[in-house]
C-alpha cells in the first residue's frame, strides 16, 4: 500500500514533521480540525473545548468504560487562518513529554485534494525521541481496552 | 528502565553520533577513534562503553587489540520506532479522510 503519511524526524533535532495528502478539498480538511464533533470522530477522543481562534484553546479527554480518565490533553491556539494555518500548543496531561508547539499548514493541491504539513517542536530532542519510542502514548484513538492494557504495564 | 541501554539516549549525544558515523564504514580501535576527536581518551572510552552496552557497537578482539564496529541491525530498530509512529498517524488520517468523505456526501 502506498505510504500516504510521511514522518520526518532528523537525529538530534527537536522537530517532527508529518506530511499527508488528502483526497479532500482544503475546506473539508480544515473543517476536520474546526468542528468539535468531527474532531472527536477521527481522533477517537471526547472534545471538551475547541476554539480555533486567537487566544482560543482546546481540551481533549478519553475515558474508559468505567469512567476513568485515560487520556487528557489541552493547548492554546495562537493563530488560526481558515483553510491555511493553525498555530497551537499541545500538552498531554500526566505525561512526561512536556509541551509541544504545533504549526499546521493547510494547502490546496487541486479542487479535490489538499496537503497537511504539521511541524511539532518539542522542548528537547530527548523528549521528542521518547515520544517517538512510544507512539501508543500519542495514540489516543486506540480502543479503550487497549489503552488500559498499556497503562497497566 | 536502564537509561544507559537506551538507544535513543545513546544517539542523543553528538560525540556518540560522530563515533557511529566514523565506524559506519570501518572497524577501529579505541585509540584510533579517540584520535578523531578533541576529547579526552577516558571520555571517548565512556562513550564507547555506552554505545556497546546498547548494542550499537560490537567489539571484536584481534590479537591484543579490540576493534569496534557498527551494528546496523540495532539502528534499524530506531527506524522501526518512527515507522510505528507514522503508521499511527496514517491510520488516524485515513479515518479523518473517511469521516470527511461521508460528511461531503451528506451535504
Amino acid at each position: 500500500m502506498e505510504r500516504k503519511t510521511k514522518v520526518d524526524a532528523k537525529d538530534g533535532e527537536l522537530l517532527i514533521t508529518i506530511t499527508r495528502d488528502f483526497d479532500l478539498p482544503v475546506e473539508l480538511l480544515y473543517k476536520a480540525y474546526e468542528d468539535a464533533e468531527i474532531v472527536s470522530q477521527w481522533m477517537g477522543t471526547n472534545v471538551l473545548k475547541l476554539e480555533n481562534v486567537k487566544y482560543g484553546g482546546y481540551q481533549f479527554e478519553t475515558k474508559d468504560n468505567k469512567g476513568n480518565v485515560v487520556f487528557r490533553a489541552h493547548g492554546t491556539v495562537h493563530d488560526a487562518i481558515p483553510n491555511t494555518l493553525i498555530v497551537r500548543t499541545f500538552e498531554m496531561e500526566n505525561a512526561p513529554f512536556g509541551v509541544q508547539l504545533e504549526t499546521l499548514h493547510f494547502e490546496k493541491l487541486t479542487d479535490d485534494s489538499s496537503r497537511l504539513i504539521i511541524h511539532s517542536l518539542y522542548q528537547s530532542g530527548e523528549l521528542r525521541d521518547q515520544l517517538l519510542q512510544m507512539p501508543f502514548a500519542y495514540g489516543i484513538n486506540m480502543a479503550h481496552d487497549r489503552l488500559q492494557q498499556i497503562f497497566k504495564k | 528502565m536502564d537509561l544507559r541501554r537506551d538507544v535513543f539516549q545513546a544517539i542523543a549525544d553528538p560525540t556518540r553520533r560522530g563515533i557511529l558515523l566514523l565506524l559506519a564504514t570501518q572497524s577501529m580501535t579505541a585509540g584510533a577513534i579517540a584520535s578523531n576527536f578533541n576529547t579526552a581518551r577516558p571520555t571517548i572510552s565512556k562513550h564507547l562503553q555506552i554505545l556497546t552496552e546498547c548494542d550499537l557497537l560490537k567489539q571484536d578482539q584481534q590479537g591484543r587489540e579490540v576493534y569496534y564496529h557498527f551494528n546496523g541491525k540495532k539502528m534499524k530498530e530506531v527506524a522501526d520506532f518512527i515507522e510505528k509512529f507514522r503508521a499511527m498517524w496514517d491510520e488516524r488520517f485515513n479515518k479523518l479522510e473517511n469521516v470527511m468523505k461521508k460528511y461531503k456526501t451528506k451535504k
